[in-house]
């Protein structure tokens, strides 16, 4: 099946990700640890841009940079250097940004996501390097500000800015390659996309292969899907009423769920680049294979061992890979002798799945235990150790309890932050798996005091065959096995 | 050549305003000094990279180590517009 692309969408993103796991800014040595900080405490001359201050350049963040090319499958340039974009902003406070022009440390290369149909390649056309302004906080609306107030803790952080070829056809397919591009930063252990302001995206979408409009502040990766489903509605009903998508800049109001026009200023963006004169040009290209052999193993060579070594599904790999802390943790439980293919199901089906609907995201993994803080709130913190998965699927494997009772024990401990065993929350709730005789006897009543529902099974009702289960689970308190009930109530009816 | 626009919007990238008499000033001046650099032209530099840096030096860099930073009274020690520990300015708009 090849997808059609009957609606000619193109969307081209332009990602900004700080390298949040280097101990120092971009050109200073202060440090990137500033999440819970009073303001202004993280600052310097350099990052305030005080006159006579002078940058040098953080060589982690070069070799951040260049195993982020490689991991895309990219180019590094042989000889790169920094420019200044010239522009007036209190973010900024040089009144420049130190940033890459014409030759950017990446170019060329390319990330392989789940598209409409498979596999689809997706080019990047450069990633670059340059320095992160400071934040600004508005008293009062944008639109009615009274004044601003300014925090420099964040200018100079490093960043990474990759800018991608229009080749997402979809809102999903742009989804798809962030989640993809952060799993793969996360693998490179230079990012961590839990931090407030880690990620930021600007999209670039157009329809009917039409004009291409800018959408800028999206602030997280599942902001952008509703930003491009939100700009692409707009932009088809701007075409059926008969106009046409003029070529602009508009903003993505992450509240409202809406792309509102910015105001187009009278003069063109005039930024005068020239090289930075205060930083030395760079020839790195010698660094690459020393670079290449740190490389860890990517999410699709994982994703294929996984499949080989445990016998897993492309599915389960797939969802066991998304995340590097979560495949560490698979592996702990499989090495720990927990069945590959039972870890697989419980951990990326039921114990994702439990993470997922509780808005838990997953931040460390320290070969013990996995941890996890909530997305909106990060004071909500719990954890879950190893040994106690590696318990559980072995009580489910022998038998011991069903598996209705294992994901109970599962909800139960990422509903507490007690430090108690399954088997303890087991024997305190009675889950163990009721005896054969006692599912039998519950049965053999559940059929006595529900002639109607027996007659309805046996006149062709499938369904009241569920209630007759659904009787048996109550009476047992759901430890039966519901597939033992069900198929002991047929016996027994049908002989 | 620079004309009298391309003065005026320079001015306004440096958000600086100059006065119609000046603006013709500069116009002259600006023309001088690109008059005068204009004899490199003359040259023949096509078989010659360019030179952006006198030094040939490459690959100045710093090791990734934390190291104190300023207090935050010293950083706002130089301006009265400040609030919260943060920098006050006026809207922009």
């Amino acid at each position: 099946m090849v997808y059609e692309n009957p609606e000619g969408i193109r969307i081209g993103l332009e990602i900004h990700i700080q390298l949040n796991k280097l101990k120092t800014k971009m050109f200073c040595g202060c440090s990137t640890d500033y999440h819970n900080a009073a303001p202004n405490t993280h600052t310097c001359p350099v990052c305030l841009g005080l006159p006579g201050a002078l940058p040098v350049l953080n060589k982690k963040a070069v070799e951040a940079a260049i195993k982020v090319g490689l991991a895309l499958e990219g180019e590094i340039a042989e000889e790169t250097q920094f420019h200044r974009k010239n522009y007036f902003y209190p973010d900024l406070p040089k009144g420049f940004q130190i940033t890459q022009y014409d030759f950017p440390i990446v170019s060329k290369g390319k990330v392989v996501i789940e598209g409409e149909d498979g596999e689809h390649t997706v080019g990047i056309t450069r990633a670059h390097m340059e320095e992160d302004p400071g934040k600004l906080v508005h008293i009062g609306s944008i639109g009615k500000s009274k004044g601003v107030l300014i925090d420099y803790n964040r200018s100079g952080m490093p960043l990474i800015e990759t800018v991608t070829e229009p080749d997402m056809r979809s809102p999903k397919e742009a989804r798809r390659f962030l989640d993809k591009f952060r799993n793969i930063l996360e693998y490179l252990d230079v990012f961590d996309g839990n931090l407030e302001g880690a990620m930021r995206v600007d999209a670039n979408v157009s329809v009917h292969w039409g004009t291409r409009v800018e959408v800028k502040n999206i602030s997280s990766h599942k902001g952008v899907e509703r930003a491009l489903l939100y700009e692409i509605m707009r932009q088809k009903n701007v075409i059926r009423r008969g106009g046409k998508v003029s070529q602009e800049t508009r903003h993505f109001d992450e509240g409202r769920g809406v792309t509102l026009s910015m105001r187009t200023k009278e003069e063109a963006e005039d930024y005068r680049y020239f090289r930075e004169p205060d930083l030395m040009p760079m020839r790195v290209t010698d660094w690459i294979s020393a670079i290449k052999e740190t490389l860890p193993e990517l999410p699709d060579a994982k994703r294929a061992r996984f499949m080989e070594q445990y016998g897993i599904t492309d599915m389960h790999a797939r969802s066991l890979t998304s995340k590097i802390m979560l495949a560490d943790f698979y592996e702990g439980v499989s090495a720990k002798g927990a069945d590959p293919k039972f870890a697989a199901t419980w951990t990326a089906d039921v114990f994702l799945g439990e993470l997922n609907y509780r808005d838990l995201a997953i931040s460390s993994y320290d070969g013990e235990r996995i941890g996890f803080i909530h997305a909106k709130d990060p004071r909500i913190k719990n954890s879950f150790k190893v040994s106690d998965m590696v318990e559980l699927i072995n009580l489910f494997a022998e038998g011991k309890i069903s598996d209705r009772a294992a994901v109970e024990v599962i909800r139960t401990m990422l509903d507490t932050t007690e430090e108690k065993t399954p088997s303890r929350i087991i024997e305190e709730k009675g889950l163990f798996k009721a005896e054969d005789d006692l599912v039998t006897k519950a049965v053999a009543e559940a059929i006595a005091e529900n002639e109607a529902a027996v007659q309805d099974y046996l006149g062709g009702t499938e369904k009241s065959l569920n209630f007759l289960v659904g009787q048996v689970m109550k009476k047992t308190k759901g430890t039966a096995d519901a597939k033992t009930a069900r198929e002991l109530i047929v016996k027994e009816l049908k002989g | 050549m620079i004309t009298k626009e391309d003065v005026e919007h320079i001015g306004w990238l440096a958000r600086i305003d100059i006065s119609e008499q000046e603006t013709v000033e500069y116009m002259e001046k600006l023309n001088s000094v690109l008059g005068y650099f204009g004899q490199l032209d003359e040259l023949q530099t096509e078989d010659v990279a360019p030179t952006y840096h006198v030094a040939e030096i490459y690959n100045v860099f710093r090791d990734d180590m934390v190291k104190d930073c300023l207090p935050q009274e010293v950083v706002l020690a130089n301006t009265e517009h400040k609030q919260d520990g943060t920098f006050r300015v006026p809207k922009i708009g």
